[in-house]
């Protein structure tokens, strides 16, 4: 699935946040609250206004999920084991074979907006498809 | 009938006044070649598609980016009657082309990462939500009268 060039290409991208993780993360999660509002159901107990602490925080944790994957590329299922068990048997979300299209093409969005150009068709792709590894991965223990 | 507000026709206007149907509509049609290569499927008269570098530069593919993109300008001329605006595109994607209704989503999706990366910090949420929305009902309007 994820060719050498794919991992390359995912970890150039991450290296291009130069250290606005946390800022990505959270505007990650607010286009797709905004974006696709059903998403919120699953976020009761948050203040989900603009820029609120919570979903600061959450972006920050879903996108440092994602880094320590990304430093684990190789070994995805392993790495996110916790977190397919979380997703599966806690929060049960709508299984990430749907409900994470929408957060990937939130983070698509993301990142072509503060890449642009640099956001090759290349850097895409690469991140659709590790964006679809992981989503496979955490809904692996779903039933 | 969808309901569009007025701060969504606005959106979208500002949106599309700034787009250049060339372009983009060439960008979106060959990331989708390139990032979900199994649509090429419907292009096998296209020549070379063998990389993403023979993609972009294809003549053919830029110039059926540009038709796809024209028509989605149709649709945004005639916001409040999609289906019928589509109705003989939407038979012919399905009795002649055969296209997967599935595809117009994902064209719709890589449309709004082609709008990201141009229009930067300008496409905001409000702008993405808006659009998200209009290449859904698009998708929906085209899907319409598949049998």
């Amino acid at each position: 699935m994820l060719t050498a060039e794919d991992k390359k290409l995912i970890q150039q991208v991450w290296g291009k946040m130069g250290g606005a993780e946390e800022e990505v993360g959270a505007e990650t999660l607010w286009r797709m609250f905004t974006a696709y509002p059903p998403t919120k159901t699953y976020f009761p107990h948050f203040d989900l206004s603009q820029g609120s602490d919570q979903i600061r925080g959450h972006g920050k944790k879903v996108v440092a999920a994602l880094g320590t994957a990304i430093k684990n590329i190789d070994n995805l299922s392993q790495a996110l084991s916790e977190l397919s068990n979380l997703h599966a048997y806690n929060l049960r979300v709508d299984p990430p074979r749907f409900a994470l299209q929408l957060l990937a093409q939130c983070l698509q969005v993301a990142l072509a907006v503060r890449l642009g150009k640099e956001y090759t068709p290349e850097m895409h792709s690469a991140v659709d498809k590790f964006m679809s590894a992981v989503a496979a991965v955490l809904a692996e223990k779903y039933r | 009938m969808v309901h569009w507000s007025a701060e969504e026709k606005q959106l979208i206007a500002s949106v599309w006044g700034k787009v250049s149907v060339e372009e983009c509509g060439a960008e979106a049609l060959a990331r989708l070649l390139i990032v979900y290569p199994w649509t090429q499927r419907f292009f096998d008269n296209f020549g070379n598609l063998s990389s993403p570098t023979a993609i972009i530069g294809n003549p053919k593919v830029r110039a059926h980016g540009k038709k796809v993109l024209t028509s989605f300008g149709e649709a945004i001329k005639n916001l409040d009657n999609l289906k019928g605006t589509y109705s003989k595109l939407s038979e012919l994607h399905c009795d002649k082309l055969h296209v997967d209704p599935e595809n117009f989503r994902l064209l719709g999706d890589i449309l709004i990462i082609v709008l990201a990366a141009h229009f930067g910090k300008d496409f905001t949420p409000a702008c993405q939500a808006t659009w998200q929305k209009l290449v859904g009902v698009v998708a929906h309007a085209l899907a319409h009268k598949y049998h």
